[in-house]
């Protein structure tokens, strides 16, 4: 067998039998976000939420095969109104204390398009909060960036992934409030997430 | 006592408008905090952290106002001294 052949062939086995890297989301920077907006009469609830931590399997070979977990600690959601963020951490809004997590569990994804290092696709799993589960579909955005943990965590070596998600739900159909107050706060939940994870070099 | 209430009246009237005013005339709800955007060059994501920082909104104008107008009606409350009976009178 000459040279010639033998390097696709060592190309291809690679590629099948390279196996997804995990990273990790929880963000010692606190730069990891999850924003919300809610319209209402006067002016719009906008709010974020930085207690962000999950896992996510990535091959960088194969991003189609990405599943992972996301979850926001319901209590790290906060609006730059006092009274406001006091109702929504409340047990008539979010329940914090009896749900104290918002989770996102990638599954499959589908329309998948990689150019580069960054990938579009369809997510589908299964979104929980306010303890009702319910599976949606939400675009998602990642970026691979290959050898770049050490940019942002000095003395460690490793590979970032950026997920961006834009999408949005409808509260009642998380039982918050159903049928409630729809004219002082809208139904529809916009919600963005831009999270960074890491995977160390092993 | 009619003028005291009147002044003071007034005086959270201006008070409340000049603060209001000053800090950016947030037409929104009152905030205790700001939202604060920081850009992580390695990954492009814009963080968001909050700063404590007082905002008053059309709330608190309306909760001063409200309270301006009681101090205004209660000084009606307050007679002016007849003096022209008391002169009589002596």
């Amino acid at each position: 067998m000459k040279l010639t052949h033998i390097i696709p062939l060592v190309s291809l086995a690679t590629a099948v039998y390279a196996a997804p890297q995990s990273f990790d989301f929880k963000d010692p920077k606190g730069v990891n976000n999850a924003v919300f907006k809610l319209d209402a009469p006067l002016e719009s609830v906008n709010g974020s939420a930085n207690g962000i931590t999950g896992t996510v399997s990535f091959d960088p070979e194969n991003p189609a095969a990405t599943t992972g977990k996301i979850v926001v600690a319901a209590e790290s959601l906060t609006v730059p109104n006092p009274m406001q963020k006091e109702h929504l951490h409340g047990a008539n809004w979010l329940d914090v204390t009896k749900y104290p997590e918002i989770t996102f569990e990638a599954k499959s994804l589908a329309n998948v398009k990689t150019d580069a290092n960054t990938t579009t696709a369809d997510a589908t799993g299964t979104f929980t909060l306010h303890g009702v589960s319910k599976d949606i579909t939400v675009p998602i955005k990642l970026t691979y960036l290959k050898d770049k943990l050490s940019a942002r965590v000095p003395n460690l070596n490793g590979d970032l992934l950026v997920i961006r998600a834009n999408f949005n739900i409808n509260r009642e159909d998380f039982n918050i409030q159903k049928g409630q107050y729809e004219d002082k706060v809208s139904p529809t939940i916009d919600l963005s997430l831009s999270i960074a994870g890491a995977s160390p070099a092993k | 006592m009619k003028k005291i209430l009147r002044i003071l009246a007034l005086l959270i009237v201006l008070a409340t408008s000049i603060t209001w005013l000053a800090t950016g005339a947030n037409r929104g709800w009152t905030k205790t905090s700001v939202q604060v955007k920081t850009l992580d060059e390695v990954t492009g994501i814009e963080g968001i952290t909050y700063q404590k920082k007082f905002l008053p909104g059309v709330d608190f104008l309306a909760v001063a106002f409200g309270g301006a107008t009681a101090l205004f009606a209660a000084s009606f409350l307050f007679r002016k001294p007849n003096t022209k009976s008391n002169q009589t009178n002596n």
